[in-house]
């Protein structure tokens, strides 16, 4: 009996993945020499090891770039591990979006490389990042073990890069945070978009500037037709050939703020608000109960003021 | 004090739903926390003691800003209510505020800074001198009592200080409803550096001078405090003013 309990916990273990903290990395090629690691549509756990993030890597003339680093040391490792079994070139430069979480905790299997991000990401990072790394700690658990803030150790700006023989276009923009960084690749025309779109998930907001990302997502929607962006690839969801996920990111935003406009306009309270339905469209939409019950935590003390103030 | 409160239980069930007064409890914690003897010897000290489901604590069962966690206490099915205490049981500072509702119903929502996961409750005393005691658990992720104000680290809130906006909704599904908001740093003095500056009163009437409530705020209230009250008539306008710990007043009139 007792060595029966035993295979059922080996058992139980192997189905959420996370007794050999293997994230399972499988390599998505987007375009000629761009590949991409997708990651779940759903919130940090113990059993994805915060695997819920996309990362990308470009084999360029003369090294490998990389945008973004995951959520841990081990999924850093891991990334590594991956982008070696297709391109020996070595890593020339790891890009970081933005300053959330999942997308720079790995960058200390890059230590070796230069990191770069915009200047208000390199500052929320040194700030933020220990806050951070410490509730993936508490939400993904041993999978974290090792991680450490690895700050970026270099600036970049908006314009032209050219790197190990490929020329990027840095767009620098913001709303999902202070600051986003977009990363077109000319050669291949896959836009590297950040947390500024989401795909088949619904959006986070814990540093949004619902306003300016809408301005935002205006700007992508723009360069994706006159840039000739052939491949689009969010920060989380599925990539895609079109722009169809920054018309749902919209579509959300605009939802969520004239929902709770209009919460703030009818007298309800925070916790009316939170106990609000979601429409049908969104019933079935990943981690939009969740989501919803979040902006409203981030969002609605303003606009509710808003209401207030207009109301005298 | 055990056999005063069976009779009130048994008193109480009579006149409630089977399902309510099965929930009804003269003893034993329901939300089970380690600090409940704490609390009942601190606010209700010696009084008869009923968890008591007609006491409404709302709040969300994880916060996702634990400077701003919403609270909605209705205590509007009992009846001859004296005061309600609020408090969270694993705050670094208790007690949140009390009311006495006068002329409005029994029902007060606003927003608090927990520093930890934490029942939050609401006590409410009736004329019999019985403490009726609801609440909820409140998960969250720390660092609401300890974290400095947004104010704090900026000198523009001198000029709004106690600053009030509000409206009053006369029709629609919310008629009745007041909200209110009022510019003030609600420091906690927990912060090194910064002492505790927090409104300590507000008295809310009608247009007559008629008192609707009086409520007396703690430390934990959230920065810039958020207040819903239900008038159960609106017959002009709300008249409401206070003062903090300093001395500041404000005094402002909400028109329907
Ligand atoms: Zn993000």
């Amino acid at each position: 009996m007792k060595r029966l309990f035993s295979i059922l916990l080996v058992v139980l273990a192997g189905g959420v993945g996370a007794e050999d903290f293997d994230y399972h990395l499988a390599v998505q090629a987007v375009a000629p020499d761009v590949y991409a690691f997708i990651g779940k549509t759903e919130d940090f756990t113990i059993g994805n090891g915060g695997n819920i993030v996309n990362t990308a890597f470009i084999v360029a003339p003369q090294g490998v770039i990389v945008i973004d680093s995951g959520p841990s040391l081990r999924y850093g490792q891991q990334m590594r591990q991956a982008i070696a079994q297709v391109s020996d070139k070595p890593v020339v430069l790891v890009i970081n979006t933005h300053h959330h979480p999942d997308h720079f905790l790995g960058n200390q299997a890059f230590a070796d490389v230069p990191i770069g991000a915009l200047a208000e990401t390199r500052q929320g990072i040194v700030s933020e990042g220990n806050a951070f790394a410490e509730n993936l700690f508490r939400m993904s658990g041993d999978w974290m073990k090792g991680t450490e803030v690895q700050a970026p150790s270099r600036t970049l700006s908006a314009g032209k890069l050219e790197v190990a023989g490929r020329t990027l276009h840095l767009v620098a923009l913001n709303g999902h945070t202070g600051a986003d960084l977009v990363v077109i690749d000319e050669s291949s025309g896959v836009m590297f978009a950040g947390d500024l779109v989401f795909n088949g998930r619904a959006p986070t907001t814990p540093h949004a500037d619902v306003g300016h990302w809408l301005t935002a997502l205006d700007r992508l929607e723009t360069l994706v037709r006159d840039e000739g962006v052939r491949v689009l690839v969010p920060g989380h969801g599925m990539v895609t050939r079109d722009a169809t996920p920054i018309r749902q990111t919209r579509a959300w935003l605009n939802w969520l703020t004239a929902t709770l406009r209009e919460s703030a306009r009818a007298g309800l309270d925070m916790n009316d608000v939170l106990a609000r339905p979601l429409p049908p469209e969104y019933v079935s939409l990943p981690m939009a109960a969740t989501e919803y019950r979040r902006s409203v935590g981030h969002l609605f003390p303003a606009i509710e003021q808003e209401a207030l103030e207009s109301g005298r | 004090m055990k056999y005063p409160l069976t009779i009130a239980a048994i008193a109480l069930a009579a006149l409630m739903p089977p399902a309510e007064a099965a929930a009804l409890k003269d003893n034993g914690d329901p939300l089970d926390s380690a600090r409940w003897a704490d609390m009942e010897k601190t606010f209700l000290a010696g009084a008869p003691v009923l968890f008591d489901p007609r006491v409404k604590v709302i709040a969300p069962s994880t916060a996702e800003n634990p400077m701003q966690v919403p609270v909605t206490v209705d205590a509007t099915a009992l009846a001859s209510i004296v005061e309600v205490v609020v408090f969270a049981d694993f705050n670094p500072i208790v007690q949140v505020l009390r009311f006495f509702p006068d002329g409005a119903p029994a029902y007060l929502g606003f927003r608090v800074k927990l520093q930890q996961s934490t029942p939050v409750r609401a006590a409410v005393r009736t004329a019999d001198g019985v403490w009726h005691v609801g609440g909820t658990w409140v998960n969250t992720v720390g660092g609401g009592c300890t974290a400095p104000s947004a104010a704090a680290a900026s000198p523009e809130w001198q000029k709004r200080l106690n600053e009030v906006s509000g409206r009053q909704w006369s029709e629609g599904p919310n008629a009745g409803r007041v909200r209110l908001r009022i510019v003030h740093p609600m420091d906690t003095g927990l912060v090194a550096g910064t002492p505790a500056f927090h409104i300590e009163e507000i008295n809310f009437t009608d247009a007559a001078g008629k008192r609707l409530m009086r409520v007396q705020t703690y430390e934990p209230v959230s920065e810039n405090p958020v207040f819903t009250l239900q008038r159960t008539v609106v017959d002009g306008a709300l008249e409401a003013s206070g003062r903090d710990n300093n001395g500041n007043v404000f005094q402002a009139s909400i028109a329907p």
